[in-house]
């Protein structure tokens, strides 16, 4: 069981971790839309993450906290 | 659960101001897991450069200098006398690095400065609003270059990890990117052994990370690394370009 949390005011919605899961289980929100303007990331399927860290890896504003 | 993940010490909560998919920010994110590494983030002092990277001084936890344009190095040769026992670093962009600092440059490397340079190479003038850099690729449509930058009129590109290695004072010269997980933690094991050398008294250490600028670049920040892995690593390979000690020169002309 892993999770990730992604800080939604941090977060300016660049894609990188959308792009580098390789479980393609984080997407932007269609919903949400941050202080800043941008659409956050988020994770869409609880029980598919393997806390790979792959995003927060990619993440360049350290938005997202990887727990396993 | 366990944290696996989490923003290191170093790095202050201060929310960056780069651009959405900027990749100053997870090189960023690896100077300060190095620091918390090799815990030194108490005696540790970064210079920070002109250009986009101006702000670093309030996202990195240690003590931070703010340099005049291109002189970064220079600042750190003083703070390298002053503080004999610090940890001393410059983190510049390719405007500051590459073009103005050129000389600064050159003369801290083969002065075999112990000081650990982190260089941020993505071939434009990202906080200006985009012209050509020194290091914009033939061709590059930039504002100044509307029309692809053309090697008859603004010359070639430089190379400095090539230029450097050279230079007997250097220790370190890597050409590292972070396009993707792997070449992120390359990365993080290259600019540890820049700090790590420098510690050991080596010598100068530069770590050129190929990075993107999605703004002006024109692109999307995934689009942005797709481009950087077609373009700018053909024209500036990967890989270390130097890797020695420069107290092994020194000792022969002791004797």
């Amino acid at each position: 069981m892993a999770k990730i949390i992604v800080d939604e005011n941090v977060c300016k919605g660049c894609a990188l971790c959308v792009n580098t899961c390789p479980k393609k289980i984080i997407a932007l929100s269609k919903s949400k839309i941050n202080a800043k303007g941008y659409h956050p990331a988020e994770l869409t399927d609880e029980n598919a993450c393997i806390g790979c860290a792959f995003c927060a890896t990619m993440c360049p504003d350290t938005a997202i906290t990887v727990y396993r | 659960m366990d944290v696996v993940f989490k923003k290191p010490h170093a790095l202050t909560d201060a929310p960056l101001h780069y651009c959405p998919g900027c990749t100053h920010g997870i090189v960023h994110r690896l100077v300060a897991e190095v620091l918390d590494e090799l815990g030194v983030e108490g005696k540790a002092v970064g210079v920070a450069s002109v250009g986009c990277s101006v702000m670093s001084y309030n996202y990195f936890g240690c003590d931070m200098v703010q340099a005049p344009h291109g002189r970064a190095q220079a600042v750190a040769t003083g703070l390298r006398r002053a503080l004999p026992d610090g940890v001393i670093f410059t983190y510049q962009g390719d405007g500051d690095l590459a073009a103005i600092g050129t000389a600064e440059t050159v003369h801290a490397a083969t002065r075999g400065e112990n000081i650990t340079v982190i260089f941020i190479n993505n071939a434009i003038y990202g906080m200006t609003g985009g012209q050509m850099a020194p290091t914009s690729l033939p061709g590059q449509t930039t504002q100044t270059t509307p029309y692809g930058r053309d090697v008859n009129s603004a010359g070639f590109p430089v190379r400095v990890c090539e230029m450097l290695s050279t230079l007997d004072g250097v220790a370190l010269a890597q050409r590292v990117t972070v396009d993707s997980v792997k070449n992120v933690k390359t990365a993080k094991a290259a600019i540890k052994k820049a700090f790590q050398n420098q510690i050991e008294g080596k010598g100068y250490s530069i770590v050129e990370v190929l990075s993107t600028c999605p703004t002006n670049w024109g692109l999307s920040p995934v689009d942005a690394l797709e481009w950087l892995r077609q373009n700018m690593i053909p024209y500036y390979p990967l890989g270390v370009y130097k890797d020695g000690d420069k107290r092994d020169l020194m000792k022969g002309d002791k004797e």
